[in-house]
Order: structure tokens, then sequence, then C-alpha cells
């Protein structure tokens, strides 16, 4: 492994990224966004089996022909799912690759020096 | 229809002799790929990692291999047969839970892990302790899904062959059993990637057919193929709403939602699944796979809609039905049938056999990353790191890994055989509370909480394993009622089936209790290298 090889160099050079302001903004951008979408589908995923439990004949409400509420409920947790995957890949392209790449080249450069 | 085919397929051996023909097609085509696989692999991180060469769209493919096992192409399509809407329950957590594997974990166990989970953990921890816990818990893990997976192969095949004898089970088991160490022990890590692709482009094109030809026959209209079903199956709007299946007291209401939580959380931490991580060359293609396997895995659950309710609209479900007789299992290879142009007519025989091959190939791929994922454990963090602590070569390494995977074979086949006329169905939900109570607060700590320490991962992994293994062997799944894995005795006072809504807060409260009973402050040191190395990739494996 080529980390044990230099590991001083390897220290310093991972202190260095750790105290630029990029990497503040990297993690902090990353966390804003990972809990509260994190926290805010288990909440929705958590309703959903909370009112097959204990909300049924609200949830056998018919909303059109055969299609009732836990039908919709349900296929609305693919469609969240789907939704989430997508706004946190345009999110980690947009706003995290670009400051994990700089400092990804800053850590090549630190550990040459 | 072919002329040449109608002889063959219009009696009963015709039929078996298609279906052997496809099975023996698809052995051929994986023995193939892994002997190719064979040649491109060189070293540890072809073994263990695929050369980490895979693309994003690849690796999705894998993923999703991976994780569909035979349970959810026939079962969940089987249980919607049975039970209507509570049967589509079970896919909806599998599928959310990818939102905790991309969120919180996919890509920064891509940048700061090596080849197995506990990689990821000895980074920042003592070596010796939290490799032979994360490797404990990756064996059981594993060991659960894939007695599970061949104990249902031996079953599966028997019914999509029509042999029904114990020694043609167990036959059926040891093949199953041989074919995967040798896709293993061969192919390594390409090998049984690529196995596991070929199998989700069958699985999907396969699936996609069969809600084709469903959807052709109800109009491309949802309601009016849930009301045929509805009807068809006598239980009126009832089989369209929550009940049937789940929750029909406050126990029971309680155990779906241990076992919604399990499934949640369980995916993520899931060690066949963590390793596909490790077989891209970055965070972004790690990003992209669990991106490809969301599409696959939440298309192909939408799908099992059309196959459960085309089921049970136009074939018999009823209690004394050879469908409700094989657990819901037999119901979509049927509906295959019966689309087809029903029992004896070539076209029905042909998607009969094609649906059959598909199910065949899944049971194989996911078996083969089963076998794969704990002999990699044991080969690099029990034997490497642990017992020969670190001094060994590559070579000898990577021997212990294919010694590892017959190993695991052999018991894996020995256990399925003795297991079979066991009710084990409860093994699949039980891997999945031990991987959310045990390694998913080890992972989420050590990424997430500087504090965390050696003794925090061995109390949380050891203690949600401990935990969740407990409650189950005292539950109702394995002992005193007639649905029970041993139906003659009576040990159970655990009231439910699934235990994740003890364990997993247990596993997590236990890393707390562990990490700040230890005065440790080593691991607190090397998480800032950890945290850079996990959101920027500076210095991951490559």
């Amino acid at each position: 492994m080529q980390d044990d090889a230099v590991p001083d160099r390897n220290v310093r050079a991972y202190q260095a990224v750790r105290d630029a302001d990029d990497f503040a903004l990297l993690k902090k951008r990353y966390k804003n966004f990972a809990l509260p979408w994190t926290i805010a589908f288990m909440a929705w995923y958590l309703l959903y089996i909370v009112c097959n439990n204990w909300a049924r004949g609200f949830m056998s409400t018919k909303v059109v022909r055969h299609i009732n509420i836990a039908l919709v409920f349900g296929l609305l947790q693919f469609v969240s799912t789907f939704v989430i995957a997508w706004l946190y890949g345009r999110h980690a392209n947009r706003k995290l690759d670009p400051l994990a790449d700089g400092l990804n080249a800053k850590f090549k450069r630190e550990r040459r020096r | 229809m072919n002329a040449l085919i109608i002889p063959l397929a219009s009696s009963h051996p015709g039929n078996r002799n298609l279906t052997i023909g496809l099975f023996l097609a698809v052995v051929a085509v994986t023995l193939y790929i892994t002997y190719w696989a064979s040649r491109h692999t060189k070293n540890a991180s072809d073994y263990y990692a695929g050369g980490r060469s895979f693309s994003g769209a690849q690796n999705g493919l894998a993923v999703a291999g991976d994780y569909m096992s035979a349970a959810s192409f026939l079962g969940i399509s089987g249980q919607i047969a049975l039970y209507g809407y509570d049967g589509f329950l079970y896919s909806i957590g599998f599928l959310v839970a990818w939102l905790v594997a991309l969120l919180l974990v996919a890509e920064l166990l891509r940048n700061s892990g090596r080849y197995t989970m506990a990689d990821q953990l000895a980074y920042r921890m003592r070596q010796k302790p939290v490799r032979t816990a994360a490797a404990t818990s990756t064996i059981v893990v594993s060991i659960f899904y894939l007695l599970a997976q061949m104990v249902g192969a031996g079953t599966l095949v028997g019914l999509l062959l029509g042999i029904t004898g114990d020694t043609a089970k167990a036959l059926v088991i040891v093949v199953v059993g041989v074919l995967m160490v040798f896709y293993v022990t061969v192919g390594g890590m390409k090998g049984t990637t690529w196995v596991q692709i070929v199998k989700a482009v069958l699985l999907m094109a396969g699936t996609v057919l069969i809600t084709f030809l469903v959807a052709l026959k109800f109009d491309f209209n949802l309601s009016k193929l849930l009301g045929a079903a509805a009807e068809h199956t006598g239980k009126g709007e009832a089989f369209l709403q929550p009940g049937l299946l789940y929750g029909k007291d406050l126990t029971g209401q309680i155990d779906f939602l241990s076992l919604g939580l399990a499934l949640v959380l369980g995916t993520a931490g899931l060690p066949h699944i963590l390793i596909r991580f490790y077989t891209v060359p970055n965070a972004k293609a790690a990003r992209r796979s669990v991106q490809w396997a969301i599409g696959l895995i939440g298309t192909f659950y939408l799908m099992t809609l059309a196959l459960g309710f085309g089921a049970a609209a136009l074939l018999d479900t009823g209690k004394d039905s050879a469908i409700a007789k094989a657990k819901g299992n037999t119901a979509s290879p049927l509906l295959a049938e019966n689309l087809g142009g029903g029992a004896g007519s070539a076209g029905g025989a042909i998607l009969l056999a094609l649906i059959a091959a598909v199910a065949f190939a899944t049971i194989l791929a996911v078996v083969a990353g089963l076998t794969l994922t704990s002999a990699s454990s044991f080969a690099h963090d029990l034997y490497a790191n642990v017992i020969a602590k670190q001094k060994v070569s590559e070579k000898q390494e990577l021997r212990v890994a294919r010694y590892a995977a017959i190993g695991i074979g052999a018991i894996a086949i020995a256990l399925a055989i003795p297991a079979q006329k066991l009710n084990i169905a409860f093994l699949v939900a039980l891997a999945f509370a031990v991987a959310a109570s045990a390694n998913l607060p080890a992972l989420l700590y050590n990424l997430f909480w500087p504090r965390f320490n050696t003794s925090g991962a061995t109390w949380s992994i050891y203690g949600g394993l401990v935990t969740a293994v407990v409650l189950v062997f005292f539950s109702p799944v394995v002992s005193g009622n007639d649905k029970a894995m041993f139906t003659g005795a009576d040990w159970h006072w655990f009231p439910l089936s699934n235990p994740g809504i003890i364990s997993i807060p247990a596993g997590f409260l236990l890393g707390v209790i562990g990490t700040l009973l230890s005065k440790e402050t080593t691991s607190e040191k090397r998480y800032g290298e950890l945290e850079v190395r996990a959101l920027t990739g500076a210095g991951a494996e490559r």
C-alpha cells in the first residue's frame, strides 16, 4: 500500500486538506443535503407503515374505481425514492464533486511537497 | 408456432426437456463467463474487487442482480397473488432502503475502504478486535442468507422441473452449491459480477415480457387488473386493502413495524451489497451504481404488481390451489404458462421454461455473491490480518480465499440439505435484522462520529448480532406453533417474528455505551484522515 511508505507525508497532506476552507464547505454541503433528506424519507416511509397498521379505513378509501389510497401511497413511495435519488445525484454533481476534485488535487500536491 | 417445438412441448416430459435445456444454457453461459474472468484475474484487487474497473451502469446491474433474489422474484409476486396489496409491502421497504445506501454509505465506503466491510472500520481502529467482529457478522449474515437461498433453490428448481423427491432436491442443492463455489474460486469478483449482470438482464427482460402480456390482457388499465383480481379471488375489495397478511392484532402490527424497520435499515448493512461498491473506480461511479440499482429495482418491483395481481386474476390462487401450497412461489411461472396459451400449448411451455430459467439464473447469481463475500472476509479479515498478522503474501491470501469459498460452499450444502424440511423462510428477514442491528450502527458511527472507537465498534457489532439472533431464537418463527422451524417444541417467549424494533436500537445504543466506556484516543485522531478520505476520495484505493 502506498500509504505505508510515506506515512508522515500522508498525515501532513490529510491535515492540509482538512484545514482548507473548501473542505469545511464540502462537509457542510454534504451534511445539509444528506441529513434532512434522510430524516424526510424515513419519516415518510414510517408514516406509510403506520397508516398500513393503524389507519386502514383511510387507506381503503377509493380514489378512482379500484385504485385506493393505500396503493397510491405505496406508489408515491416509489416516486419519492426515484426523485430523491435523482436530486441527490444532481446536488452531488453540481455542488460536491467540483469541491472534492479540487481537494483531491490539493492532497496530491501536498503529498509531493 | 414453430411446428418443431410442438411435439417437444405438448407433453409434460417435453416441457421438462425444454426447461432442462434452458437451465443447461444458463449454466454454459455462466461457466464460460467464469472461465473468461479467470484469465483476467491476476491480483487481489481483481479477485476481491473485480479490478475496480466496472462502470456505474455495469455495477448498478450487478447490484440489482446481487440484491433481487429468487425470494423477491418469485416470492413477492407470489405473496401478491395470495394476499393482494399486503404482498406488495415487502418491496417498498426493499426499495426505500437504497436511499440509506445512496445518501449515507455507498460513496463514503468506496472512498475509505478496500475489499471488505471491515476494512473501513479497521482504518481508524485496532485491527484485530474490529476485523474479528466485522468478519463474524459478515459471515453470519451471509450464511443465513445463503442457507435461505439454497433451501429455496432445492424447492424451486424441484417445482420448476417437476421433481419432488427429497433426494432429487438434495441433488439440486449440491449442484447449485458446486456451481457457486466454481464461479467464486475460479472467476472471483469479475466472474461473479458478470454472472450477476447477465442475471439482471435476463430477469428484467423476462419480467418486462410477462408484464407486457398481462397489460395487454387488461387493456393497459391498472384498475381493470385490480378489479379482476379482487373478483376472481372472491376476496373483493379487501384484496386491494391492507390487512390480509400483516397486522391482524396489536402484536402483528408491532411485528410489521419491526419488519419495516429491518428492511429499510438492513440493505445498507448487507456485506454482499457493501463490497459491490469497491468494484468501481471512484465515488462518482459508486453513486451512479446506486442510482442505476434504484431505477432497476424500483421498476422491477412495480412490475411485480402486474405479475402478482395478474396471477390472482387469471389463475386459481384459492386455499387448496397448487400455488397456495407452494406458498405463492409458482405464481409467476404458472402465469407465464397461462399467458403463453395455457398448459399443454407450445407458447405456454416456452414461456414457462423461460421464466424457470430466469429464476434459476437468479438463484445462481445471488448465492455466488454471498459465497464470495464470506470467503473474502474470511481470507482478508480473519486470515491475513488477524491470524497471520499481515505477514502473508497476496498469493497466499488469495489461496486461502479460494479454500474458504470451498469450505463455505461445503457448510452451506451440509446445512441446507437437512434444513429442507424445516421452515426457514425467516432467515432472510433475520439477515436484514442483523445487518441493520450490527453492521449499520458501526458503519454510520465510524463515518460520522469522531469519538467512536474500537470498543464501541465491537459492542455494537456483537451486541446487535447477539440481540437479533437470540430474540429470533426465542420467537414464534423458531418454536411454538405449526408454522415454526421446530414444530414439536415450544420455548418461545419473545412475541414478535422480527427482532428489529428491539435489536436495531440495541445495536445503536450499545455502540454508544461501548465507546464511552473506553479511553482509547487513537481512533479519534485518525478520524480526521478518515473524514477527508471518505468525503473527497483523497488517497482512496484505485
